[in-house]
């Protein structure tokens, strides 16, 4: 699918902010989860800023769309995108992960736009199935759809596994996980731990409508996202192969999963991103 | 005022992990049972340890704690001395039903190491922050709780657990403390340290809170009131007649803990004194509230476990008597 130039335009530069203001958090709150913040920031970009149907203005609407991102502790982006949209003062940034701070160091349903209080990794698409069958009990067509962000390290859970097969028992077509595969998990590649790889033909096998894209590219990501809409009948899971830290070649690649800000590694995220 | 196996002043600061690491690599090394499994967590010295040396002694299950313990309980079944370690939240969290089914209830030889255990973990947040650690594993039969103060006390615990047969939980808090025992200090499972002598009330500490009940004992001293400190390390099997002696002796209680008082240390010492001999006990713990971000110290004002909030509850106690 061809999509317009401006519309690609416009979601890299909000990505862009995104990024910036992550850095701008942990920089403020001391520390953070730079790189599964930055793996899934496209992802979560054309999301809020394109794809989703949400109204910052009334966080509680009965027909949003929903989105979990049950790798809570990838919170900065999330916050970023909240902010950007404007369901709170961007002046929040500065306490997060501080003692009274709004921005907790994971996310918390009693922030505006939050809708999974995370960090038990494992649980979010649970909760997101359950979002997504609420939808749909005495409707002929679901209320509104559940958007899952999961880690490719968090998919070592079970329970991720039982919520699989429950979401295509139920055929439950209103809900799509997405797989921020960046091949890292905190201590180590994925692949070197509980290997999951190839991920895609996991999901398959379990029953669900699964595509595999490049995570960073926008045609990809909204084509993939639309396609969703367009098969009935099945779950949808998106495997997005993503990079560690990326938006910042000096740290891709790099698992910089729970890190501190070094003043050299401001500057050099400011460079690019400032 | 007398102490009993305290440095003055105290010595260097060092988390709970790194003592625990060495002690066990040093076991290891004369223990070929022991083997070691984790969860996507920092593997420390052990994991390097293990991986160049004992390489099939070291399993990494991944973000999955439930077939962690599990696991772990099959090694033990099949003999071994079996190490989990992951943080406090996903073992108690997230494993609860196997460690009670597949860990205490056919007393299998697991230890359970809980890292960043309790209330004192800044940043993180409440998802992350276990206060009903104490109170949920207390109450699983046949399961020693264990729960020591420094380095010293974690490497001598580390060791009378891989000695002792059976389920051990071993509770580690999170921030670097500081060395507050000298290496002569006695270390016996279910056995209290006395670190204080005094017979005008008697606090009861454990973990990660014991310097601050320390500093709470001189407080006290500077007001005349000779305060009596018990290091209650085993908070399972507790340590009984320790306590009903405090409360023959003192009259009075008071309770430290990094975790809720709801079934915490402060439940389990109340439990003893009602029913045998009632003297007035505070508790000074996690007051029934979920944790939050911050630092240390916000933490501990907030939640009210610093020396100054120690000592107010002794002179409460004090008038109760
Ligand atoms: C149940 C549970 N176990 C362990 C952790 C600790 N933890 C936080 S992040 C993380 C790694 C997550 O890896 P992945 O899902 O791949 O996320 P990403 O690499 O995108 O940050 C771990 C083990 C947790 N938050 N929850």
């Amino acid at each position: 699918m061809a999509y317009d130039e401006k519309l690609i335009a416009a979601l890299k530069s909000k990505a862009k902010t995104l990024r910036r203001d992550t850095i701008e958090m942990i920089k403020a709150g001391g520390a953070g989860w730079l790189g599964g913040s930055f793996s899934q920031a496209d992802i979560i970009t054309a999301l809020m800023f394109h794809h989703l149907k949400h109204d910052p203005g009334n966080p509680k609407w009965e027909e949003r769309d929903r989105l979990i991102v049950s790798k809570a502790h990838c919170c900065e982006t999330v916050y970023a995108a909240l902010g950007e949209a404007g369901y709170f003062d961007k002046k929040e940034y500065r306490s997060y992960g501080k003692f009274g701070a709004v921005l907790q160091a994971h996310t918390e349903r009693i922030v505006p736009g939050i809708e999974y209080s995370g960090g038990s990794l494992g649980q979010g698409l649970s909760f997101a199935l359950g979002e997504a069958m609420a939808a749909r009990i005495g409707r002929p067509t679901p209320l509104y759809r559940v958007f899952c962000i999961l880690g490719d390290g968090e998919c070592n859970e079970g329970q991720v596994w039982e919520a699989v097969m429950a979401a295509a028992h139920y055929k439950v077509d209103n809900l799509v996980a997405i797989i921020d595969h960046n091949k890292f998990q905190s201590g180590s590649k994925v692949e070197d731990r509980i290997n999951l790889i190839p991920m895609v033909e996991k999901w398959q096998t379990f029953g669900w409508n699964a595509v595999e894209i490049d995570g960073h590219n926008y045609t990809e990501i909204l084509t993939a996202l639309e396609n969703a809409d367009k098969t009935p009948g099945q779950p949808h899971a998106i495997v997005a192969h993503t990079v560690k830290c990326k938006g910042v070649p000096a740290f891709e690649h790099k698992n910089l999963h729970f890190c501190k800000l070094t003043d050299d590694m401001y500057a050099e995220a400011m460079a690019v991103l400032g | 005022m007398k102490r009993n196996f305290v440095m003055e002043p105290f010595g260097e600061s060092k988390t709970m992990y790194e003592a625990y690491n060495e002690a066990l690599v040093e076991l290891a090394k004369e223990n070929s049972d022991i083997v070691v499994l984790y969860g996507d967590f920092p593997r420390g010295a052990v994991g390097e340890l293990f991986e160049k040396e004992f390489p099939d002694r070291l399993v990494d299950v991944g973000i999955a704690e439930a077939n962690l313990i599990t696991t772990a309980a099959g090694m033990a079944g099949a003999g071994k001395i079996a190490f989990t370690h992951c943080h406090g939240i996903f073992a108690v969290g997230r494993a609860y039903n196997q460690i009670r089914q597949n860990v205490a209830f056919d007393w299998l030889n697991v230890k359970i190491v809980m890292c960043n255990s309790g209330m004192l973990w800044a940043f993180m947040g409440g998802s992350h922050q276990i206060i009903e650690d104490i109170a949920a594993l207390r109450a699983i039969p046949n399961l020693l709780l264990i729960s020591p103060a420094d380095q010293v006390e974690t490497r001598k615990a580390v060791r009378a657990i891989t000695k002792y047969e059976g389920p051990v939980a071993l509770r580690l808090a999170n921030p670097p403390t500081p060395t507050i025992y000298t290496e002569d200090l006695p270390f016996e499972l279910g056995k209290a340290v006395t670190v204080a002598d005094g017979d005008d009330v008697t606090i009861i500490a454990t973990g990660i809170m014991l310097p601050d009940s320390l500093q709470a004992v001189d407080i006290l001293a500077g007001e005349g009131v000779k305060a009596r400190l018990l290091d209650m390390h085993t908070i399972k099997p507790i340590d009984e007649e320790a306590v009903l002696k405090a409360a023959r002796e003192t009259g009075a209680i008071v309770t430290v803990e990094d975790s809720s008082v709801l079934g915490g240390l402060g439940g389990a010492v109340a439990e003893i004194v009602t029913e045998n001999r009632p003297v007035p006990v505070n508790r000074i713990g996690v007051r029934d509230r979920f944790g939050q971000s911050g630092t240390i110290a916000e933490l501990k004002e907030e939640y009210q476990l610093t020396a100054g909030h120690i000592a107010g509850a002794v002179r409460e106690v004090i008038k109760k008597k």
